[in-house]
């Protein structure tokens, strides 16, 4: 091969890899959306498919809280720490509550989530994937006529969807605990005070944009781990790969979406 | 066990498959006979896995064709591809339980999945096939907890669960002493006389083929080689089939494995340097 031509022939295998990729994301994300109904509401498949997805938002949610919610309060407390003295050089110390209820609704409460649930519950999903395709398991699943999709992708699909919007409402508290509770304690500012403008700044909409962002992220999170699980080649080392992607990916992914969605909203005026 | 007027119950017609451009199967062609156990044998890479799996359904061949209830599997609908799949049993090489699960869910799951059975009855069904493969006082162990003798049994309960026409065994003896080797031969055979069943058998284990086979059939790089009962097998012409059934260090298979190139590999090609 010419030599000149080898960085435009790696940055086209590079784009048309990448874009397949991209395909076969939105290729498996339809079909699990297609199979949402087969999963829960046929008969076959209803049986197993309500206890999945119970099993599965416990695994991905519940057991998240805690983690979230501590990372949370501390994101409250250094941004409360890091503008009280500024907004206090202008007497308004108090408007740290404003600033801090529009930061962590709008964007810390469903990113920073998102990133810790990226390493709770995306990274475990690859890894378990990953392994039941080494192990054969997936395989012998179509071998009894029940589809992987179905059973395996759709539960976890829909659980971390579900369970990311819950855990950023958890995760927009912590944040306002931890901003209410350092406001209070280093700059005198009274929790009746804070809570009132909080909800002052923070209209429904920007609770609601962070939401609709939550339950995309989640998706993001869970299409990618299911993907890359799925698609593991090689044993042990390849479940480790897939797993380090997964985090990887997913992070970046995330930032990404995050700048979409705040460039439309900004566009949109919300 | 055989009936010696049964027909084919799968037809493997000229059936090739590559991977990767490499070519795994080359066009072979062979008949499963209603109520035999047909033995694939072959060594490491012989095709024998993905013959195996073109059988089953998980795979489809790239040339010729395979039928199975005198059905394309090419042709076939999901849904005809499902009930050929409900109608078949697969006993993974490792046994492929799933490890979230119990034993007796593991069995449990293509009941609940494609029947209407209330609980009471599943319960009972994955009794009577925990006991027939020796394990219901293991019903409540995971399959972590399990030795590999035992998962084979475990994935075998499971594979029989919904009572197939035909049971596909991927090298059930590969990884187990010869007392538990013995053990699953039996209980291979047991299975076929109690449950009427075809099986289908890959296996490199030449003991456990004699042992269980009806019919075996010999591949070897990907091609037909030989076809005969295990006494046929025995006493074949054939110095490449009788070194394989009879496990000798000397022989075709080796000689060709030695052929070519070790000097020039290990003093480089002459004018190299």
């Amino acid at each position: 091969m010419n030599i000149g031509l080898r960085p435009l022939v790696l940055a086209y295998d590079s784009t048309t890899g990448f874009l397949r990729f991209l395909g076969e994301l939105a290729y498996l994300t339809g079909d699990a959306a297609a199979g949402v109904r087969r999963s829960l509401f046929n008969k076959q498949g209803r049986r197993l498919g309500w206890a999945n997805l119970w099993e599965q938002m416990n695994r991905v949610g519940v057991r998240s809280i805690p983690i979230v919610f501590l990372v949370l309060f501390c994101i409250g407390a250094i941004l409360a720490l890091q503008m009280a003295p500024i907004l206090r050089q202008y007497g308004a110390a108090n408007r740290v509550a404003d600033i801090i209820a529009i930061a962590v609704g709008r964007e810390l409460g469903p990113l920073v989530s998102a990133i810790v649930l990226t390493g709770f519950a995306g990274a475990s999903i690859a890894a378990e994937l990953g392994t039941m395709v080494v192990s054969e398991e997936i395989e012998a699943l179509e071998a009894q006529a029940i589809d992987p999709v179905r059973f395996l992708v759709v539960p976890r699909m829909l659980a971390t969807t579900i369970m990311m919007v819950c855990i950023s409402v958890v995760g927009d508290l912590a944040g306002g605990l931890g901003g209410m509770t350092t406001a209070n304690f280093f700059f005198g500012v009274s929790p009746t005070m804070y809570v009132h403008h909080s909800f002052d700044a923070l209209v429904l909409k920007d609770f609601i944009t962070g939401l609709v962002k939550a339950s995309v992220f989640g998706l993001v999170i869970s299409a990618l781990a299911c993907r890359l699980g799925l698609a593991v080649q090689g044993g042990a080392q390849g479940v480790g790969a897939a797993t380090t992607r997964t985090v990887v990916l997913t992070i970046v992914g995330l930032i990404f979406v995050d700048l979409i969605f705040t460039a439309v909203f900004y566009y949109l005026g919300w | 066990m055989v009936n010696s007027v049964s027909e084919p119950i799968i037809q493997v017609i000229d059936a090739s498959k590559r991977f990767d451009g490499r070519v795994v199967l080359d066009n072979v062609r062979l008949d499963v006979m209603r109520g035999e156990t047909l033995v694939i044998l072959g060594g490491s890479g012989s095709g024998k896995s993905t013959l195996l799996r073109l059988m089953i359904g998980n795979v489809l061949c790239d040339g010729g064709h395979i039928e199975a209830f005198g059905k394309c599997l090419r042709d076939m609908t999901p849904s005809e591809m499902d009930d050929y799949h409900r109608s078949v049993g697969v006993l993974f090489q490792s046994g492929a339980m799933f490890n979230s699960m119990s034993v007796a869910d593991n069995v449990a799951l293509p009941l609940r999945e494609h029947t209407d059975l209330p609980e009471s009855t599943i319960e009972i069904m994955v009794k009577i096939k925990l006991e027939l493969v020796g394990l219901r006082q293991h019903a409540d162990k995971m399959p972590a907890m399990l030795s590999g003798g035992m998962k084979k049994r475990a994935g075998l309960a499971r594979a029989i669960a919904l009572d197939p026409k035909i049971l596909f065994y991927d090298e059930p003896s590969a990884g187990l002493d010869p007392v538990t080797s013995a053990e699953i031969d039996h209980l291979i055979m047991d299975l076929n006389k109690k449950l009427g069943v075809t099986s289908v058998v890959v296996t490199h284990e030449m003991d456990s083929a004699f042992r269980i086979a009806d019919r075996m059939v010999l591949l070897d790089r990907g091609r037909f080689m030989a076809e005969g009962t295990p006494d046929e097998m025995r006493n074949h012409k054939d110095p490449l089939v009788h070194q394989f059934v009879f496990g000798l260090a000397q022989g075709p298979l080796t000689d060709r494995r030695r052929a070519g190139g070790y000097e020039e590999d290990l003093l480089g090609s002459p004018g190299g340097y």
